[in-house]
């Protein structure tokens, strides 16, 4: 009874305050240390993506500049890395779509061979399937509108792309 | 280097040696060693540059001190693109001249400042609040990575130089500088410093020993 006396308030004895700042800063340099390592790691990610995904155009690769060359403060640091994180997840999968695109596209190639009556007038190019060049597939008729009329398709491959200076002299 | 930016950056260093030469007219030694150059770059070259080491280690650094390395090129990065454009390296002058060459071996940026209008040694450092560029130029911005010699900001890293301080027709000795950043070995630094000297005394020879900052 006389404990439970003791412990009423007021009669109590006044509870320690507990301060608000931790006595340690902050180690800021070791965060910084270990931002600045996600982003090199980051950027050589991006680095592999960008030859991976070459020759195919529509990538945006920039991460806009922070006004250096300068020290940047540990939130630049962290927002840096997370556009970059951002950048390269969004170009993963721009690149994981367009790949998807290009595998069917070939497979379509391989049916226009097969069959090219059933694919007429369809056109695929280098680009449609990821590769570098001029190239094409045209399904076309053989002897033209005779072979419109009698169903008679092939597919012409082109030679590739024109020659920068054209053909030259005739020999 | 200044205690601020090696703590940093410790692996930042500045090397630069002393070259006597005057700029000019290349010799056609030297325009023929960059038709050679252009001749073994190649397109896919180019696009993979960024994965190779040593340019890489330059991209990563551009990005840490908030560079867009894709819109800002690296020294080397830049060279391939204009080589894709211009189908070669014109020659420029035999300063122009060497250096891209040596970059383009190396990989590694260099830069040419004339010696009498520098006082002491060079070094990186950050800039001061109000100060401006040269001591006189523009304004710089807060924190900025600039060169400095032991009075006053000649440049700013990967950018502009003061004006003034660069090399002019009445050079008669040149300050060559050359940043190195984490993952640059030492080697590929001193490399491109022996590559500038060597191309602007016009011989192969013994290039003089770098200075720097280094520990």
């Amino acid at each position: 009874m006389a404990e439970v006396i003791e412990q009423r308030p007021g009669l109590s004895v006044p509870a320690r305050r507990v301060p608000l700042r931790p006595p340690v800063a902050p180690d800021e340099a070791a965060a910084r240390r270990s931002l600045r390592e996600q982003v090199a790691k980051l950027e050589s990610e991006l680095g592999a993506l960008f030859c991976t995904a070459f020759p195919r155009t529509g990538f945006d690769w920039k991460v806009p500049s922070r006004g250096g060359p300068r020290v940047l403060s540990l939130v630049e640091l962290e927002e840096l890395r997370d556009e970059l994180a951002d950048r390269l997840e969004h170009n993963r999968r721009v690149l994981g779509d367009r790949t998807y695109v290009e595998e069917l596209n070939r497979c379509r190639i391989e049916e226009m061979m097969l069959e090219p009556e059933r694919h007429r007038w369809m056109v695929i190019r280098n680009e449609d399937i990821g590769e570098p060049g001029c190239k094409s597939w045209h399904v076309r008729p053989r002897f033209g509108l005779l072979g419109m009329l009698l169903n008679w398709w092939r597919v012409r491959i082109s030679s590739g792309c024109p020659l920068a200076g054209g053909r030259g002299r005739r020999p | 280097m200044a205690h601020d930016l090696a703590a940093e950056f410790p692996e930042l260093r500045m090397l630069h040696t002393l070259v006597e030469a005057r700029p000019g007219r290349s010799p056609d030694p030297v325009r023929r060693r960059l038709r050679n150059l252009a001749d073994r770059y190649t397109g896919g070259k180019a696009v993979t540059l960024r994965q190779q080491p040593v340019p890489w280690a330059y991209r990563v650094f551009f990005r840490q001190v908030g560079i867009d390395p894709d819109e800002h090129r690296t020294p080397v990065e830049a060279i391939a693109l204009e080589r894709m454009r211009a189908g070669g390296f014109p020659s420029r002058n035999l300063v122009d001249d060497a250096l891209l060459i040596a970059t383009v071996e190396t990989s590694v940026p260099l830069v040419a400042f004339d010696d009498e209008k520098l006082e002491g040694p060079l070094g990186l450092r950050l800039s001061q609040p109000d100060e401006r560029l040269g001591g006189d130029g523009r304004p710089l911005s807060s924190r900025q990575v600039v060169i400095a010699d032991a009075e006053r900001s000649v440049g700013v890293l990967f950018a502009d130089l003061a004006e003034g301080r660069g090399v002019h027709p009445s050079t008669r000795r040149m300050r060559l500088a050359s940043v190195q950043v984490k993952g640059v070995p030492d080697v590929s630094v001193e490399e491109a410093l022996w590559i500038v000297a060597e191309v602007l005394q016009g011989e192969p020879g013994e290039a003089p020993g770098a200075a720097g900052d280094a520990p």
